[in-house]
């Protein structure tokens, strides 16, 4: 402990950082309307709320990454002014952030060192850097080379770079805003066992997350934000799922799940034989062979990274195939340019929907239409029909809720789950016969998966088939007639839902066939 | 003929002039990498480069004195490192085209310049070569490395200080990162906006230090866009050097060892359109540029201004 006591360099110890009337606007928004919050050592709060709610904005403003409006914070029951991260730093408030503030062609080691004076003066003093490093990793366990590059290491290792370089600033205040949103369920475990080690070593902890079992499981108190008011703090001891949901939504929420059994009807997408090289040449796909049916959802379950990105790109004409060959109805697409498929009604909602589902400088309308500009519907002649471009898009903002200011607005200033609906809108409006949907509820808040979800059940009752690419286990389980697993390229089976149960299908994730689960 | 440029002396003397033509773009290239790195792209490097020649020729051919005529074009350069800090940092401005807007004023202003105070051509006496004691000794060697003026020598020693600073100062540290993810350099208390002022101020000095080699140390004449694309040259060198200065220094030899060659093609009087041999360096630069592509990609904030959202 030495060493960290030398690293903080400050002799007040965080006991209570209190927040009061934090007022914060923005250009149109009101992020947060005199929200009180506030934090002891040895206790980990939750902060919960849909996107949107103002968690972020308020954890910055404590992270003094912006100014409050109005409104104090006091450590200790004594004012502070906080206007740089650097004086939070100094403060002792650490900030892990839901983007990595990282840099991925450092070593960890000078992602560490970055900002602080060197005891060398003008040079660097890595080799003392990252001695500390691991005598701080081994504290908490925190298993780190300092040595390799940030490209290098796997998102969970990253986040520990990030709690370590919190830790090394002499941080015993830690902000975690959404730190398991990015993990594999191992991850999350094992990031909640050092969370508690830290707990019991006297650190204060401030748990930002939407996930409600995650907040149970690992907090003390939890408060809710909506809409930038605080809703209330309660000990999370007193407080249920379904009571929180209610707090964050403003209403009660269904939890949604298939129940009806639909007969599976005419095959519409099969996949023969099916090969692919992935990015760096590598993996890919191995002899995919997988038949969905009109009337389904079939979930493809798998740990991230181990083909389902390939699959779903190959489907849709993105990548190309090596070996196989794909039918959609019965015809041989594969190979086939993107705009055969659109006019067999293909319909897709990509993983990285910022990327590749929409174009950000593109208004709300224009993104609505990006599938169909070209139909005699949006076009005359090579010129667009502005009405009726305004008209549908007016429609389907009405049909799917997004909420934006106009169909004008431009699709990057919209939140993400806004932003998720407007590619469900145009993709499910067109009344697909096929949908192939990666990851459609990642990074959504509740109200917004759930919505998500609610409009691929209506799909499939309405006898779409629907291919489901999820990380998310309880997606898979709550949605899937039948569930497959994909590792390392390959499908390890496909189960149907009253066969699959968590441990099977875990177990496959895993690699391992049924004959050797014995 | 054509054989005359593979005898000995021949292919000495394009090599002795090679390094000697690499100083300009060593100068710029190094400077315009450390504003790279830190994420600001300086097209303005030619017109820094223009001005500080002039500068430097009109402070030495009216004090003789060298120093202050490299410190004077070094002040130039950086004023105009400073203005293009203030364009591209402080008000966000696109930095392509603001590079190109700098470029121009240079060379206007150059122009300008070079009317009113001087009007016709004049000669100065730049840096003497310096002969360095018994290294210069050194048969062939000696008179190929360690026979030029100091501006040469301190070229090709900026090369090794660039690297450490890059790699091994806390400052080095500083810059790659705000190149590469301001946000993550800001949330750690590194101010984003300092870190690219000294880079491109830097720069800018650099700059001008090279407008003066070629003013005071190599040709010892002030002419209207006597820098004929060096500028624009360094600025690819760096790509091609892919951000790092050993790798700079590698592309300024090329270019200058094809500088010297078509030197030499037309001094020879060889049978190829001088026309065509001027062509050779600007025609390598195209061509390098479309084959290099390296290992290392750009830093990715290059041209990309930073501000704290909220």
């Amino acid at each position: 402990m030495t060493d960290l006591e030398l690293n903080s360099g400050k002799k007040v110890r965080i006991e209570s950082v209190t927040m009061q009337g934090i007022t914060k606007r923005f250009p149109g928004v009101l992020a947060n309307d005199r929200v009180d919050f506030d934090v002891k050592a040895s206790e980990v709060h939750a902060l919960l709320g849909e996107n949107g709610a103002g968690k972020s904005t308020l954890m910055k403003i404590l992270y003094g990454l912006y100014h409050q409006d109005s409104g104090e914070i006091y450590i200790n029951d004594e004012l502070v002014k906080i206007n740089s991260p650097t004086d939070a730093i100094n403060l002792g408030i650490g900030m892990i952030h839901q983007h990595f503030m990282l840099v991925p062609t450092l070593t960890v080691t000078e992602n560490v060192a970055l900002g602080l004076p060197s005891s060398r003066g003008p040079l660097t003093d890595l080799d003392r850097v990252s001695k500390r490093i691991l005598e701080l990793a081994d504290l908490y366990g925190l298993r780190i080379d300092p040595n390799a590059y940030i490209w290098q290491l796997s998102v969970g290792q990253q986040q520990r770079v990030e709690i370590i370089k919190a830790l090394y600033r002499g941080a015993d205040l830690l902000i975690l805003d959404e730190p398991t949103a990015v993990l594999t369920p191992q991850e999350v475990d094992e990031l909640f066992g050092i969370m508690r080690q830290m707990v019991n070593d006297g650190f204060g902890l401030i748990f930002i997350s939407h996930k409600l079992h995650e907040v149970i499981e690992i907090s003390h108190r939890v408060t809710v934000l909506r809409n930038g008011k605080k809703v209330g703090t309660r000990p999370t001891s007193e407080v249920d799922k379904s009571e929180l949901a209610k707090w964050m939504v403003g209403h009660a929420i269904d939890f949604i799940t298939t129940t009806d059994q639909i007969q599976c009807g005419e095959v519409r997408l099969k996949l023969e034989n099916v090969s692919c090289e992935s990015d760096r040449g590598a993996k890919g796909l191995k002899d995919i062979n997988l038949e969905l049916c009109s009337g389904e959802i079939l979930g493809l379950a798998g740990v991230s990274g181990n083909g389902q990105r390939d699959l779903a790109e190959v489907i849709v004409g993105l990548r190309k195939v090596s070996s196989g060959k794909i039918f959609l109805e019965d015809e041989d697409i594969t190979g086939a340019d993107v705009d055969v498929l659109i006019k067999k009604m293909l319909s897709y909602i990509p993983e990285e929907r910022m990327r590749d589902g929409m174009i950000k400088d593109f208004t709300v309308a224009e993104n609505l239409i990006l599938r169909e500009h070209d139909q005699p519907k949006y076009s005359d002649n090579g010129f667009l029909k502005l009405k009726s471009i305004e008209n549908h898009a007016k429609e389907l903002i009405k049909l799917f809720q997004i909420k934006t200011p106009s169909h004008k607005t431009m699709a990057k200033s919209l939140s993400g789950g806004n932003i998720q609906k407007i590619v469900l809108a145009r993709e499910l409006s067109r009344k697909p016969r096929t949908i192939i949907a990666a990851q459609p509820t990642r990074g959504l808040d509740i109200g917004a998966a759930e919505y998500v979800r609610e409009q691929l059940i209506i799909q499939r009752n309405n006898g779409t088939a629907v291919l489901l690419i999820s990380e998310d286990l309880d997606e898979i389980f709550a949605l899937s007639d039948r569930i497959a697993v994909i590792y390392e390229g390959k499908i390890m089976g496909i189960l149907s839902r009253e066969d699959a149960t968590k441990e099977k299908i875990g177990l496959l994730m895993a690699g391992v066939l049924p004959a050797e689960q014995a | 003929m054509i054989s005359d440029l593979f005898s000995l002396t021949v292919l000495l003397g394009i090599i002795s002039s090679g390094i000697r033509l690499a100083t300009p773009y060593l100068f710029a290239s190094i400077g315009e990498a450390f504003s790279q790195r830190s994420g600001v792209l300086n097209l303005g490097v030619e017109g820094q480069m223009i001005l500080g020649a002039f500068t430097a020729f009109y402070v030495v051919m009216n004090t003789e004195n060298l120093l202050l005529g490299v410190l004077a074009a070094m002040g130039v350069g950086a004023l105009m490192g400073l203005a293009m800090g203030f364009v591209s940092i402080t008000l966000q401005a696109q930095q392509g085209i603001s590079g190109i807007g700098f470029y121009l004023f240079g060379l206007g202003m150059s122009n300008l310049l070079f009317q009113l105070l001087v009007g016709t051509v004049e000669t100065v006496s730049g840096f003497p070569k310096v002969p360095l004691p018994i290294l210069s000794d050194i048969p062939v060697i000696g008179e190929l490395f360690f026979d030029h003026n100091i501006l040469v020598y301190l070229a090709f020693l900026i090369v090794p200080i660039a690297s450490f600073v890059l790699n091994k100062t806390n400052l080095g540290l500083k810059i790659r990162s705000v190149g590469e993810n301001p946000e993550a350099a800001d949330s750690l208390g590194v101010s984003v906006s300092k870190v690219r002022y000294f880079t491109t101020i830097f720069g800018g000095a650099m700059s001008g230090l090279s407008g003066a080699s070629l003013s005071i140390a190599l040709l010892n004449v002030f002419q209207l866009g006597m820098t004929a694309g060096q500028g624009f040259i360094a600025v690819a060198l760096v790509y091609f050097g892919a951000w790092r200065p050993w790798g700079v220094l590698a592309g300024a030899l090329l270019f200058s060892l094809v500088n010297g060659l078509q030197l030499w093609i037309q001094v020879l009087g060889i049978n190829i359109p001088s026309e065509f041999a001027v062509m050779m360096p600007y025609i390598l630069t195209i061509f390098v540029l479309t084959l290099s592509r390296s290992k290392y990609g750009a830093p990715s904030a290059l041209t990309k201004p930073f501000e704290r959202e909220g």
